[in-house]
């Protein structure tokens, strides 16, 4: 992934997009694979109403055949390859897209949940590209994907990781499952403010769609 | 999208032997498959759904060994298969309706009571055409038959709008 930066007169602060690495025989097996990510503040709040209103414009626009149809979409489609890749069945571990239109379809509209997963939620439906948020305060180093190592663990879970697992981790150890781990905001502290929007690419996803899924995260982060 | 579909470069292959070309085959084999999976899912939207799910491998993320992409890939060929012969019998009974349909239409007297639907012919909406008598049990002593088509139940932002 070449390097990006986030702009816009939204963003007060204009954050860039850093791009962490990727293990190299884990890049060797999957050409396209990366991360990248905007540094942020926020803390867990509920949703201004223009990012309301963004959902519910969001939900109108979005019916049950576009969930059908969306699998055909070149992004939606490029996670749904990955994750048979990886081992993961997509109709059962959903892409992050998926899993939201399966909510959208549920709830009849993509239903607030706070800031910052509404930010989330936003940029991941328009774009397709899947994201998750950490804790700044947490992180150490670069991010990266990397398989586990023996004996490792993910914060918090006593269970040792299976060896080889794919995992995103940070200077000290891995800080989730790749995909089909815990929910998009697992990690945040309720009264952090730096946060880290992370974007995991895939072969298939151009680096447009990643930067822009950045700068719409955080463009309803700051509205 | 083609991206997916294209070989990996050799520059990919220089790690690790045989087997790394052969699972980067078959990653493509499975994009394929797949998006050909979802292309039928789409076609058989909303006649018929289909199953796509393939067990998964793992419970977590990992690199799939080559045996285990070759059980997805199969798994996915399996899984096409079934869901184009579904959809080759829908084809063919939908077929079949449209032309009684027609017979109907043309006859109505010679399908009394017949009620055909717009899914027995693989049309949205819950519309449906029925051959009744024409001034009920006169109609029916009489011969006057004719085919009633109903548009089916209206939209529900129609019925705000009454209410409105």
């Amino acid at each position: 992934m070449g390097s990006a930066e986030a702009s816009g007169s939204d963003l007060g602060s204009e954050p860039r997009a850093r791009q962490g690495w990727v293990a190299p025989h884990i890049a060797a097996e999957f050409p396209g694979l990366g991360i990248a990510w905007v540094e942020l503040e926020s803390k867990r709040t509920n949703s201004p109403e223009p990012v309301r209103r963004r959902l519910r414009d969001l939900s109108d626009r979005f019916y049950g055949s576009h969930a059908i149809h969306m699998r055909e979409r070149p992004i939606p489609w490029a996670y749904r390859v990955f994750f048979r890749q990886i081992g993961l069945d997509p109709d059962h571990t959903r892409t992050p897209v998926e899993q939201l239109a399966l909510d959208r379809l549920h709830d009849g509209a993509f239903v607030s949940r706070g800031m910052p997963a509404d930010a989330l939620t936003i940029a991941t439906v328009e774009t397709g590209v899947a994201l998750r948020v950490f804790d700044m305060t947490r992180l150490r180093g670069e991010l990266c994907i990397r398989d586990s190592a023996p004996g490792e663990s993910l914060p918090g879970k006593p269970t040792e990781l299976a060896q080889g697992t794919l995992t995103i981790a940070d200077g000290r150890g891995p800080l989730g499952l790749l995909f089909g781990g815990p929910i998009a905001d697992a990690g945040f502290d309720s009264d952090a403010v730096q946060i880290a929007i992370v974007a995991v690419q895939v072969k298939g996803v151009p680096q447009a769609a990643v930067d822009e899924a950045l700068w719409i995260a955080g463009a309803a982060l700051a509205a | 999208m083609p991206d997916l579909l294209d070989r990996d470069t050799l520059k990919t292959f220089r790690v690790g032997g045989d087997e790394r070309l052969a699972r980067a085959e078959l990653r493509r084999q499975v994009g394929r498959l797949e998006h050909e999976l979802s292309r039928l899912c789409a076609e058989a939207f909303p006649r018929l759904t289909l199953d796509t799910e393939v067990p998964a491998s793992f419970a977590v993320p990992r690199v799939a060994r080559l045996e285990e992409l070759e059980q997805v890939r199969d798994a996915l060929a399996e899984r096409i298969a079934v869901a184009r012969q579904a959809l080759r019998k829908q084809d063919e009974l939908e077929t079949r309706n449209r032309e009684l349909l027609e017979r109907m239409l043309t006859a109505p007297a010679e399908h009394k009571w017949m009620r055909i639907s717009r899914a027995d012919v693989g049309e949205p909406g819950c519309g449906h055409w029925h051959s009744r008598p024409r001034l009920g049990p006169l109609g029916m002593l009489m011969g006057w038959w004719r085919v009633k088509v109903s548009s089916g139940c209206p939209l529900s932002g129609r019925l705000a709008a009454v209410e409105r």
